[in-house]
Formats: C-alpha cells, sequence, structure tokens
C-alpha cells in the first residue's frame, strides 16, 4: 500500500460523492404524487417505476459494494471456489421469473408493501407474518453494516482510513459522514434517492469494469500470463491447512459445494427485503418479467469482475485483508484520476443497497410489528414517519456494528443472514402457488431450518476462527460437502410436508385467506389494480 | 366468471412445455458442475471452467426471453379465447 493519501483520486471520489448527494436530495421531487405522506409514496417509490428505473433500482440494489469487493476477493483467496456467484445469479432469474410476477399481482391488489403482507393475508397468522418479518430484518442489517465494509475498503486504499495508530474518531470520520449523508436523503427522498443515484452508480461501475478488463489483462500480458501465474499461486500449500491454496477449476470435492452455494443463494435472494422492496415498486407485472429478461447483463458484469481476482494475484498484488485486494488493484494499476473514479464506483455502489436495505428493513417493522402488534389503527402518515425513523435506527445500529465490533462478526452474521432468509422461501413462493401448506407447519418448518442452519454454521471451525468458519458443511444422509442454508430449506421442507399432513387430519383451524385466485394474475389495467393505489395500505380513516 | 370451463384450453400446452424447458435448462447445466469443471480448452487464456459460465449467462438470457415471448403469446391468445368464450 502506498503511503498516504492519493490526493487526485480523492478528489474524484469526493466530486462524485457530492454529485450523488446532491442528487439525492432533489430526488424528493421527482416524479412526486399528491400525497406523499404514505408508504407506497416513500417505501416504494409510489409503485411507479418502469423498465429501465426498475433494471437499474434492481441492478444497484442486488450487485453490492460488497459484492464487487467479496466475490474477487473470494477468488483471489481461493480461486474456483469463489465464482459460484455466477452460476448463482444465472439462476436466479429463471427462478423469479417464475414467482414474482404473482406476487406482484397480489401485492397490488392487496396493497401489500412487504413479503410479510402478503404471508399474513394468505395465512391469516400473524404469527407466521411476524416470523417472516423478524427474520426479514435480521438478515438485512449484517448486508448494510457490510455495505459499510465495502467503503471502508476503499477509504483505506485512498489513504484516508488511517494505519492502526491514527485516533479512532479521525478513522471512521470519512465514513460517518459518508453515511450521515445517505440516512439524510433516505429520510428525506425515500426510495426515489436510491433509484436516481443508481443510475449514476451502474454507470460508473459498467465503465469502470470495461476498462479494467481491458486494459489490466493487456498491462499484465493478456490472460494466458494472468491463469498462468494464478495458477502457480494456487498450488502452492497454505502451512496453516496443509492443502493448496486454491485451483483454477473444482475438484471431485468441491463440486456439490459449488452446486449447492449456487443453487441455495439463487434461491434466497428474492426473499431478501430489499429484493423484494425493489421489485414491489415497479409499475407493472410486465416490467417484472421484462426484467428477468435484462438483468442478466449485471451477472456478465459479475463474471468479469470475478476475473479481476486473478488480474490481482498476477499482479502481485498482497493483501493481508482479502477485502482490500481489488482496490489495490486498482489503485497500481490505474492513473489515479482514473482510480477514483472506480473508488467512486464501489463508494456509491454501497449507498444505493443500503439505503434500499434500510428502507425495507423500515417497512418490515413498521407494518408487521408496528401495525399489526403495536398500533393496528396507524394512519398512511404515521406509517410512512415510523418507517422513516426505524431507517435511521437501522442505519445507526448497522455503523455501530461496524465500528465497535470486528469486521468478521459482520461477515459472520451476513452468512448466517443468507442461510436464515432462505427459511422463508416455503411460506413465501410456497404460497403464491397454493394454500396447501398449513401455516403452523410452515412455522414449524421455518424454526427447524433456523435452528438447523444456526447451530452448523456455528460448528463449523476454519483455521482463523473457531465458530462460523464457512458456510459448507456434509449434507446427512448424502455424505457430500454442501451450502447448510440449502440443507436447513429441505429440512425445512420436509417438516412442512410431514406437519401439513398431520394438522390436516387433526382438522387444526387453517386461518382465513383473504386472496383470491385470480388475484395473482392481475396486472396494471385490471379492476382493482389502479396505477394510483387505493389505500387499502389505511385500514381505517385518511 | 368461472362459468365456462369446458371451453378452456388446457393447462399444459406444447408452448407451455417449451417455456418450462427453457426455464429448467440453466439448472440442469450450471448444477451439473462434473460437467465443466476443467480447465482446458481454453478460450483467449480463459480456462474452460470460467468462459463456459460465462456464455451460460448469455444462452440463459436468451432462453428467458425466448420463454417471455412465448409466454405473452400464450396470453394473449388465452385471453383472446376467453373473450371470445364468455362474451
Amino acid at each position: 500500500m502506498k503511503d498516504g493519501v492519493n490526493g487526485v483520486a480523492l478528489g474524484v471520489f469526493i466530486f462524485f460523492f457530492l454529485a450523488v448527494t446532491v442528487m439525492g436530495f432533489l430526488a424528493a421531487r421527482w416524479r412526486r404524487a399528491e400525497d406523499e405522506h404514505s408508504l407506497d409514496e416513500w417505501g416504494l417509490g409510489g409503485r411507479s417505476f418502469g423498465t429501465w428505473i426498475t433494471w437499474f433500482l434492481l441492478g444497484g440494489d442486488l450487485y453490492t459494494a460488497y459484492t464487487f469487493v467479496a466475490v474477487p476477493a473470494a477468488i483471489y483467496a481461493a480461486g474456483a471456489a469463489g465464482f459460484f456467484a455466477v452460476p448463482y445469479t444465472i439462476l436466479v432469474y429463471p427462478l423469479i421469473f417464475t414467482f414474482l410476477p404473482r406476487l406482484w399481482s397480489v401485492s397490488h391488489r392487496h396493497g401489500y408493501v412487504t413479503t410479510s403482507d402478503f404471508v399474513r393475508g394468505r395465512f391469516g397468522s400473524k404469527g407466521l407474518s411476524l416470523a417472516v418479518a423478524v427474520t426479514g430484518i435480521l438478515a438485512t442489517m449484517p448486508y448494510i453494516a457490510l455495505q459499510l465494509v465495502g467503503i471502508q475498503a476503499v477509504l483505506d486504499v485512498m489513504g484516508v482510513g488511517g494505519g492502526e495508530n491514527t485516533n479512532w474518531f479521525v478513522k471512521d470520520l470519512p465514513l460517518l459522514i459518508a453515511f450521515g449523508v445517505l440516512a439524510a436523503y433516505t429520510y428525506s427522498s425515500g426510495l426515489r434517492a436510491p433509484a436516481l443515484i443508481a443510475f449514476v452508480k451502474d454507470a460508473l461501475i459498467y465503465i469502470v469494469i470495461a476498462v479494467a478488463i481491458i486494459y489490466i489483462p493487456i498491462k499484465l500480458g493478456g490472460f494466458d500470463d494472468i491463469f498462468a501465474k494464478a495458477g502457480e499461486a494456487f498450488s502452492q500449500v497454505n502451512p496453516a491447512t496443509g492443502k493448496p491454496r486454491g485451483a483454477l477449476a473444482p475438484g471431485d470435492a468441491n463440486q456439490w459445494t459449488y452446486a449447492t452455494l449456487a443453487l441455495g443463494s439463487a434461491l434466497a435472494l428474492f426473499m431478501y427485503p430489499h429484493s423484494i422492496t425493489a421489485t414491489l415498486s415497479s409499475r407493472s407485472r410486465e416490467v417484472i418479467r421484462r426484467n428477468t429478461t435484462i438483468l442478466p447483463l449485471y451477472s456478465l458484469m459479475l463474471g468479469l469482475l470475478a476475473l479481476l481476482g486473478f488480474m490481482a494475484i498476477a499482479a502481485g498484488v498482497k493483501v493481508t485483508n482479502g477485502q482490500l485486494a481489488i482496490p489495490q488493484l486498482f489503485e497500481d494499476m490505474f492513473p489515479d484520476w482514473f482510480a477514483g473514479v472506480a473508488f467512486a464506483a464501489i463508494g456509491i455502489g454501497a449507498l444505493v443497497p443500503a439505503a434500499i436495505m434500510s428502507i425495507a428493513a423500515a417497512n418490515l417493522f413498521t407494518r408487521n410489528i408496528y401495525r399489526d402488534f403495536i398500533k393496528p389503527d396507524a394512519t398512511p402518515r404515521q406509517e410512512a414517519q415510523v418507517s422513516k425513523i426505524v431507517s435511521l435506527l437501522v442505519k445507526v445500529g448497522a455503523l455501530v456494528f461496524v465500528l465497535t465490533m470486528d469486521k468478521t462478526v459482520a461477515i459472520n452474521f451476513q452468512l448466517l443472514g443468507g442461510i436464515w432468509i432462505l427459511q422463508t422461501f416455503p411460506a413465501l413462493v410456497g404460497g403464491l402457488f397454493t394454500r396447501w401448506f398449513h401455516r403452523w407447519a410452515l412455522l414449524a418448518g421455518w424454526a427447524a431450518g433456523m435452528v438447523y442452519g444456526t447451530a452448523a454454521a456455528y460448528g463449523i471451525a476454519s483455521p482463523t476462527q473457531k465458530h462460523f468458519g464457512g458456510n459448507a458443511k456434509e449434507i446427512p444422509g448424502i455424505g457430500e460437502i454442501g451450502y447448510i442454508g440449502l440443507t436447513a430449506f429441505v429440512l425445512n421442507v420436509l417438516v412442512t410436508v410431514v406437519l401439513t399432513v398431520v394438522l390436516k387430519a387433526l382438522k387444526a383451524p387453517e386461518g382465513v385467506d383473504e386472496t383470491r385466485p385470480e388475484d395473482y394474475t392481475a396486472d396494471a389495467g385490471d379492476p382493482g389494480v389502479e396505477v394510483e393505489l387505493p389505500p387499502a395500505t389505511a385500514g381505517a380513516g385518511h | 366468471m368461472s362459468e365456462t370451463p369446458e371451453v378452456r384450453p388446457p393447462v399444459v400446452t406444447p408452448g407451455r412445455v417449451v417455456i418450462a424447458l427453457c426455464l429448467v435448462a440453466p439448472f440442469v447445466a450450471m448444477l451439473w458442475v462434473g460437467s465443466y469443471a476443467k480447465t482446458d480448452p481454453a478460450f483467449i487464456g480463459i480456462p474452460f471452467f470460467y468462459w463456459y459460465q460465462m456464455l451460460w449467462v448469455l444462452i440463459s438470457t436468451a432462453l428467458t426471453m425466448l420463454a417471455y415471448k412465448l409466454w405473452q403469446r400464450d396470453q394473449r391468445a388465452r385471453r383472446g379465447a376467453d373473450g371470445g368464450a364468455a362474451k
């Protein structure tokens, strides 16, 4: 790492940061509705976004700064195993093609803002809805914290993160400023802010990737050289584990892990509240289907980005913290001003998802805890107000998390979050297609998956950690090493199915289903699905 | 609304089978890791393992797009049939 502050890069970074700050505040006026004080407006941008805005918003939302830092970092550390992110994002789109439009339709008919809203409406169970909401909030919090880790990595490489010996306040000041600004415009503009900023973020990211994927290999002597050097580095035996560092293609023993990680992550992605928030903000059912055909463009970018991990090895980047590998590669390879652009891309890449995630978590709290359990007669205005405040608290919580605890804690929790959120799949996706599952069985299945997943993850040791050392473990009954989340999910489904049969035989009360079959295929323009939603969110009053 | 069940087209049609195949194909290809866990042949220096999966990004995009078009046509045909039969 170079000593001192990289002035030019920092200048460019600050320029872009100021630009998106101004945009964030102006976003409040963008496509403003007459009645702006409701959760539909603040938390879902008026449910008015078309194909391209949704594309940018979802792209900005799913491919986070942490992704940009962590995926190549995983490749840098172990090679092929880290590439599972690509099949993972390939599988996501055919998957959501089947169920997301149904969720959109039923949510528009009934004014649902969160997945828990749907689960409560479908199964008539506040308990199940609470379980889904709490899981969503728990899974989202560490994810927000990791966005901060992404910004920290960039600041560190630019030399403003300070060393180990600087005063903590000076060290963390840039991060505090960045998050203060983010919190302020999310508060005032809601989902419109990240939607607008996502344009800048994606434009920057695409430019940086395009340049990096052409410019860096030329400087390093082509892909042949890059992979030859990487292969050499991976074959060296790590003294801590007694095994080679990694491989260019997964060996037989690792293929189950690779496949289950890809599948499990793909199933989990659209269970995350922030994915659903961005989905429900779109204008019509068609917008979502059309998006499943253009979103894979981001997967291609992710694949190219992952290759940067090999370039970092070939370029001789030596960092102890893998998270710094890519920022360091940019700093070493690019002229200062362009390194600044690249850093801005990562930094802004953290702001967009952090904003959407905090909005999504706040919506969950407001709708499924505050309104369901604390104040059932809340007006839309009160809902929006509560959500705004909670979005602030969520961000402060994430900040405290990152500043007071070790970074690995955030990473461990994010790993757990992925396992947890997958356990809401049967209730949500199952519920979208059938009412066969019993609500209590779903709750029991969810609990079984949560407990198994958490316990299994806790029990994994790695050379550096005693617990939460990884996300793969032997699958009981199969004997191969697989992703814990997926094993927990299978257990969850088994418990749900068995108990459903039992509960149905016992004639346990099924709960009231407020949805009708035609709700799931309704599109904008159909009766009851107006573009401007009726205040179904209001309950009484308004 | 549900008074005319007898004129409804069947739930499984050849078009829908094609749609399902388009959506299932990426799963088969990507989860069968053994079929692509090798480094040769390389493409412009990139090992097979990597360029093959990136190629699948494009293939699955094309398949999803095809599924989308077929689904649109299916829905239009169905709505046309419904409208004609019900009214």
